[in-house]
């Protein structure tokens, strides 16, 4: 059955929503917190591992994409230059954050712009709201924009009635299907080109009802749906990449030219941006246009880069506001280690490198930020609420999402060190958990095993007691179900089965000396008279 | 909103320690950064000379890598290129569109374009002359079938021509919505990398920018590229002087 998509997004569907049940494209449900959908990691993953379509469609685009990425950065001489600037510069922002701030606020307030600042999602919607209802419009134009995927905007306008267009080929996608992004730069990366004319011929009323799969008919497709969008749309909503202080200039980098649309033809424009998205000056930008495109899409240059700073007259939206987002910024601003997240240019090159996001795909993240970069800043961005600490929060699980590889911090263009950063918040979060609990167990089996390994003979005994173990293995010699309180590290990983021998019974054995109780452990003396 | 923004101020300085300012929205006050000084060993030229025969050479290789049609020019012989390439809009196949009928092609131009790059259009052509003053509507501008401009800088790294909205090349608008995009780059215009781009665009960081590094494309589908969605879909470059 084909529906007419006329703009206003079909339905977004909450968790708490009665009668949610017609999903013929397996979309997640639209959560209540974008930063927050609901399942810890553990048990989301479990549920996304089982799709293998997902799995095969994720190992295809992240492979593609890993080896050119590969190439083009191979291709620049100076490439670990430039992450070293890139990485200096972003810190260079973040220490002196007030004052460019209000650098960026006077700049784009002398150029005919307006700034608006906004503590926190709901703020940020409002401000939008009413822009879009002051200029008479139930519909605005959007370009991709991972700020107003984390406040929500889309659901927040659709509350006031104004329909939010996602113009994105992805976001489209994304948005047509009722879906959740699954990948900061490709939204609809775990959709192949099959079930994206599934999804077009289902859900736009205007595809033609022969489209095929070919990429570039689905791309036609959605160029024909959205030019009239386009062309009378009178707001506009972006995010930024880049805000330059020292002279007001924004840049929004993309490819299909849907940025340019909205940013040029619609009379008033609403840039929503995090505040750690600004760079000193004019000339950094050398820097940054340098790294994202390669990093991210894998191309020398990405084909669009616009560049504007307050209200050109004559040229473009003549009317120009620009919403400055805290969200849960300054929280990770305050971290000592965790602040490098907000360095972060959203490239996606540690999605595109990382084992488990390959494996999992985003939705298993349960936020607008997945991958490696998510599992940093998701639960530092939350941490008002409870994101770092303790096992009530789903973020909080957050930091484990990883094998601690590398990968990330080896591709980021900004060098941020991903690993430490989640090696710091696993420690915090242990800590805040074991605070809770009278009584420690990790405590008491140290403890315990202090005990044992202090003395030759109960360390013996432990051992042969251990061997007893060895039954429980399957054939493959690990253990996945294991007694209490064994069962807590068997809950999520397979346990080795104990050898059936200890060192010390293999040794007796091998070199038939004495049995292993007569074998006093007075060190390397025994050893030297066995020689 | 002012009240906003005082908070926020306020939450950022107490992220970063300054004392007196409250804290952070989950109760911190941050460690003061000690942030490196910033090493700028990049390139910040290349080695090759601005508009030499190796930037150029690379140049027309990153636009074809990019799908977009490189023209090598001769100065006197621009007008007709730029003839040609607007006769072959009027038919499908390429031929000439026949007098008096509606197949007449538009064109729209900045008005500051250089009127002789103009001179040799077939007579059918209607050109629409648009500026700041005088705009073209942007429907109108969806009726028009190119458009021709020139351009400020072009980086032969990443096969980019930077415009900066000047008279010659128009408002954003006008290099957008039309499906074909003629631009004139000339050669001593080229550098070779995006520095040496940057720091001649910052000059005027005021102008409205528009980098263009092929014909519009996405990889939104299985990451593979494909040209051709909202921008012009055909982008058709004019290297005046270079020898081919």
């Amino acid at each position: 059955m084909s529906r007419t998509f006329l703009g206003l997004p079909r339905t977004l569907r909450r968790p708490d929503d009665a009668g949610a049940v017609d999903e013929p494209f397996g979309a997640v449900p639209h959560p209540q917190e974008p930063l927050r959908w609901g399942d810890a990691f553990p048990a989301a993953a479990k549920q996304t591992l089982k799709n293998d379509q997902l799995r095969r469609n994720l190992g295809h685009a992240t492979q593609v994409i890993r080896t050119k990425r590969a190439a083009v950065v191979g291709e620049v001489p100076d490439w670990e230059a430039l992450r070293d600037a890139g990485s200096a510069v972003k810190q260079q922002v973040m220490a002196q954050l007030p004052d460019l701030l209000q650098q960026l606020e006077e700049q784009v307030t002398a150029r005919g712009g307006v700034v608006h600042w906004a503590r926190d999602a709901a703020e940020a919607n409002r401000i939008v709201a009413d822009i879009a209802k002051a200029k008479g419009a139930d519909e605005v134009v959007k370009v991709k924009s991972m700020a107003t995927q984390e406040i929500g905007l889309n659901e927040a306008l659709a509350d006031e009635g104004i329909a939010a267009i996602e113009t994105d080929l992805a976001e489209l996608i994304v948005q047509l299907a009722d879906d959740m992004p699954s990948h900061i730069l490709v939204p609809a990366i775990h959709r192949n080109r099959s079930e994206i004319r599934d999804i077009f011929l289902a859900r736009m009323g205007d595809a033609p009802p022969d489209l095929s799969d070919v990429p570039r008919e689905l791309a036609m497709a959605a160029r024909a749906h959205l030019r009239r969008k386009f062309l009378s749309a009178k707001v506009a909503v972006s995010g930024a990449n880049f805000a330059v202080a020292d002279t007001g200039t924004l840049a929004v980098v993309e490819s299909e030219g849907n940025g340019r649309m909205c940013l040029t033809l619609p009379e008033t424009l609403v840039t929503v941006m995090g505040i750690e998205k600004l760079v000193p000056t004019f000339d950094d930008l050398e820097v940054f246009l340098q790294l994202l495109p390669r990093s991210s899409t894998g191309e020398r240059m990405n084909p669009y880069t616009s560049l504007w700073t307050g209200v050109t007259p004559g040229d473009g939206p003549q009317e120009f506001h620009l919403v400055l987002l805290d969200n849960g910024r300054t929280d990770v601003l305050a971290d000592e280690v965790g602040r490098a997240a907000l360095h972060c240019i959203r490239c996606s090159a540690c999605l595109n490198v990382c084992p488990v996001y390959e494996r999992v795909g985003g939705h298993a993240y349960g936020s607008v930020y997945p991958g490696p970069i998510g599992a940093i800043l998701t639960p530092q961005l939350t941490a008002s609420t409870g994101g770092v600490s303790g096992h009530h929060d789903p973020n909080a699980s957050l930091p484990y999402a990883s094998t601690l590889c590398g990968a990330c911090y080896e591709v980021c263009p900004v060098k941020i060190d991903i690993p430490s950063i989640l090696v710091d918040l696993r420690a915090r979060e242990v800590d805040a958990d074991r605070s809770k609990h009278g009584v420690d167990p990790w405590k008491t089996a140290m403890k315990a095993a202090s005990w044992v390994m202090a003395d030759g003979d109960r360390f013996a005994l432990a051992g042969r007691a251990a061997t007893l173990g060895s039954g429980l293995g399957g054939r493959d010699h690990a253990i996945s179900v294991a007694p209490p309180p064994a069962s807590a590290w068997t809950r999520s990983r397979d346990l080795p089965a104990p050898p059936r021998q200890t060192f010390r019974q293999w040794w007796a054995a091998e070199h038939e000396t004495s049995p292993v109780e007569t074998v006093e452990t007075d060190g390397p003396t025994s050893e030297e008279d066995d020689r | 909103m002012s009240e906003a923004r005082t908070e926020v101020l306020a939450r950022v300085r107490a992220a970063l320690g300054q004392t007196g300012s409250g804290t952070t929205p989950s109760g911190r006050v941050g460690a003061p950064p000690h942030p490196e000084p910033v090493p700028r060993e990049y390139r910040a030229a290349g080695e090759h000379a601005v508009g030499s025969p190796e930037v150029l050479e690379q140049l027309v290789d990153r636009l074809v890598d990019y799908k977009a049609h490189v023209h090598q020019v001769a100065a006197d012989a621009l007008p007709a290129t730029i003839a040609t390439l607007v006769a072959d809009l009027s038919e499908p196949d390429g031929g000439m569109a026949r007098p008096g009928s509606d197949r007449s092609v538009r064109v729209v131009v900045p008005a500051g374009l250089d009127d002789a790059w103009l001179a040799t259009l077939p007579a059918e052509v209607d050109v629409v002359r648009d500026s700041r003053e005088d705009p073209t509507a942007a429907t109108d501008l969806d009726a028009v079938a190119a458009v021709v401009t020139a351009a400020r800088v072009a980086i032969s790294e990443t096969g980019t021509i930077v415009l900066d909205g000047e008279p010659d090349q128009g408002r954003r608008a006008i290099s957008l919505v039309p499906d074909v995009h003629l631009c004139v780059v000339r050669a001593e215009q080229a550098v070779q990398t995006v520095p040496e781009a940057v720091r001649l665009l910052g000059a005027h960081p005021e102008r409205p920018q528009t980098w263009i590094s092929g014909p519009s494309a996405t990889s939104d589908i299985e990451l593979d590229r494909v040209e051709g969605v909202h921008g012009p879909r055909t982008l058709h470059v004019l290297l005046v002087g270079a020898t081919p």
